[in-house]
């Protein structure tokens, strides 16, 4: 856990996406790696300057997924042939094809709610605070119409002078200091 | 369409209408002049008004009023059993499969607009979206009662789940009836997770926007803390391109195997193979349907023209005039099929179907499913005009009501033993909860609308012209220039 106190990072405000972007790509270049961009929709084009590309949900949704067949599979199986055999018109007790509708919905049921919990559980939600909601222009414009990139004091080449220095080579509307 | 042709409509003139783009010769999915600000304004402003229109509170009390009346059927069919019902042998399934039946199909516009457009990358659907997975939603709530106070007890209406008991008794799995538990519990589930899912950044806009604490504090909480974070949004963006994939199929099998609950039995008129396709397209056609009449009026009071356009009502008509035509190749397949079996019993069903004492419900599901907006939907003309689809949504949905009630009733009151024909006529109960369920349908939509983000902002702060990132980081100037 990085401490609780001092200075989170340097948060700079840009009105359009291909400023945020080319921002992040030369903050990159120039050796920062902790850092994060916050956009009011999806910018795919920052997760490309972020060296962002692989997410593990499609793993923890196929998981759930297998988890959920085998689990509902099972199930019937078991019950239909073992727990609570019943002769329906002298069919088998094992008819596996009229369990594969129940095993279907159970995949699809399984790998869903793994597919959306783990979405917000490899995000860290919910996690009602956080540092950059304590930038006074955060909260009128990341979720709206404004661009954010934070340069984080964690990473080892941050500076207070510095990084602000390098921030305000872009067109940037503001650079603002983000405390814990 | 890439070229425009020169046998359009003059009224299709770029010049004279600026919400018809003049390089495709359609109308644009999202009105000219809007930027980020400005379409998060309009949709959260909508939430976030301190004056709640006065024909809002009108609306809620006349729904909640007709709500009623689910509230008062269902007391008291609980207090004394489903003998208040129409329902008799051999007609042991009335209004309560009909409206399943139809309401679970309404729902599945929805997820087909949620879900497979997406996959197949059509933006336009981003502005209905959100409403129209409510819409689902409300619907399967409305669906999902009816088996369950069908069950007659509905209090015990856990067991129909499997799950370890001191009677030592399990689910029947071979049974449909059994397959639907399944189905549309999953069906419920995962449409909430997907719709919840899809609000959570719209929360995010909704928390930062609000003025009052209590709005600030439960939107707030909803979204979880959202804060745009582009890793966040990447792992969003593919849960939801997950949910999608798995919604597809989802919606595909849930009316599959609501048919067959028809299909599996061995009746004359159920039994067939048709049906699962059938149903599928059926229910696509009334969701559609009710999605306009939902989407018109919305539009029209909130004054959404702007990203709920022409272009989105053309579209969806199009789609019904597809989903359309399938159902009435169903209809004609059921009739060759009746005649080409060479069963006698099939033959019997299809004439008492047509002809019968209730052949009146068949010819109005002909009229109003097949003549009525088949003949119509081809005109362009008729596709845009709003007050025309308005009407056309409710011809569909009484249409596809029909639909259900011809196939439950017509072949049940009938079948192979003129001993045991019988009829069926629904008692006023069953109208009380039928109608109920509009009232609790729209409660329930008015509240979405009040309370949640009716169009999601983010997605359609995507189809915006100031998206386009381009290399070297432009000037803003130049960007908005270029957009407007």
């Amino acid at each position: 856990m990085p401490p609780r106190e001092g200075v989170y990072g340097m948060l700079a405000e840009f009105n359009t996406p291909s400023e945020l972007v080319h921002a992040t790509h030369e903050a990159r270049l120039a050796g920062y790696r902790r850092m994060e961009c916050y956009t009011p929709y999806p910018v795919e084009e920052a997760a490309e300057a972020l060296h962002f590309h692989k997410t593990r949900v499609p793993l923890v949704c196929l998981l759930g997924g297998l988890m959920g067949v085998t689990t509902a599979f099972l199930m019937e199986s078991w019950i239909a042939a073992i727990s609570y055999p019943l002769n329906i018109a002298g069919r088998p007790l094992f008819s596996w094809p009229a369990f594969i509708i129940p095993a279907y919905e159970w995949t699809i049921l399984f790998s869903g709610l793994s597919a959306a919990f783990g979405m917000i559980a490899l995000n860290g939600l919910p996690q009602l605070y956080h540092p950059v909601f304590n930038a006074p222009n955060f909260r009128n414009g990341a979720t709206t119409d404004k661009f954010f990139l934070c340069l984080e004091a964690a990473d080892p080449k941050f500076s207070l002078a510095d990084t602000r220095a390098f921030l305000e080579k872009f067109p940037a509307v503001s650079v603002v200091e983000v405390d814990h | 369409m890439a070229t425009k042709s020169p046998l359009q409509q003059p009224s299709n003139d770029p010049v004279l209408d600026p919400m018809i783009d003049p390089r495709t010769g359609e109308y644009a999915v999202i009105a000219p002049g809007h930027n980020f600000k400005s379409v998060t304004q309009k949709i959260a402003g909508i939430v976030l008004t301190g004056n709640t229109p006065l024909a809002w509170f009108f609306g809620l009390i006349l729904a909640a009023g007709v709500a009623q009346g689910l509230v008062i059927g269902v007391t008291w069919l609980v207090l004394k059993g489903v003998g208040i019902w129409g329902v008799t042998i051999p007609g042991a399934w009335g209004f309560a499969i009909i409206n399943f039946v139809w309401w679970i199909g309404i729902g599945h516009a929805g997820t087909l607009i949620s879900a497979i457009l997406l996959l197949f990358k059509q933006t336009w659907r981003n502005s209905i979206n959100r409403f129209a997975e409510a819409m689902t939603i409300f619907a399967v709530v409305c669906a999902g009662m009816f088996p369950l106070i069908h069950i007659g007890r509905p209090w015990l209406g856990y067991w129909l789940f499997p799950y370890p008991n001191t009677m030592n008794v399990w689910p029947q799995f071979r049974s449909p009836l059994c397959w639907d538990v399944f189905a549309v519990s999953t069906y419920a589930t995962i449409s909430i997770v997907f719709w919840y899912i899809g609000m959570i950044p719209d929360f995010g806009t909704l928390r930062d926007r609000a003025t009052l604490p209590f709005a600030k504090y439960m939107y707030g909480l909803l979204s979880l803390g959202w804060r745009g974070s582009t890793r966040h949004w990447i792992r969003y963006e593919s849960a939801s391109l997950l949910l999608a994939g798995l919604s597809t199929p989802l919606v595909l099998s849930v009316h599959t195997v609501i048919s067959f609950d028809f299909a599996v039995a061995a009746l004359a008129g159920w039994h067939t193979t048709i049906f699962p396709p059938y149903f599928v397209a059926g229910a696509v056609y009334s969701g559609f349907a009710m999605v306009l009449t939902l989407a018109i009026p919305i539009r029209k009071f909130y004054h959404l023209e702007d990203l709920v356009t022409l272009r989105h009502l053309d579209n969806m008509a199009k789609v019904m005039l597809a989903t359309g035509s399938i159902v009435a190749y169903g209809y004609a397949m059921e009739v060759f099929m009746s005649w080409y079996s060479a069963s006698h019993w099939e033959f019997f069903m299809m004439w008492n179907r047509m002809f019968g004492p209730m052949g009146w419900a068949y010819w109005m599901l002909i009229l109003t499913n097949i003549a009525i907006p088949l003949t119509t939907l081809w005109s362009r003309k008729l596709r845009v005009n709003v007050g025309y689809l308005f009407f056309l949504s409710f011809v569909v949905n009484i249409g596809m009501w029909f639909e259900r009630f011809v196939i439950v009733v017509t072949s049940l009151y009938r079948d192979y033993l003129p001993s045991s024909w019988g009829t069926y006529r629904a008692t006023k109960w069953d109208y009380m909860i039928f109608i109920g369920t509009w009232g609790l349908f729209t409660t329930l939509f008015l509240c979405f609308a009040r309370f949640l983000p009716m169009i999601p902002m983010s997605e359609i702060r995507m189809m915006l012209p100031q998206t386009k990132v381009r290399p070297g980081g432009a000037n803003s100037e130049e960007v908005v220039q270029e957009a407007l």
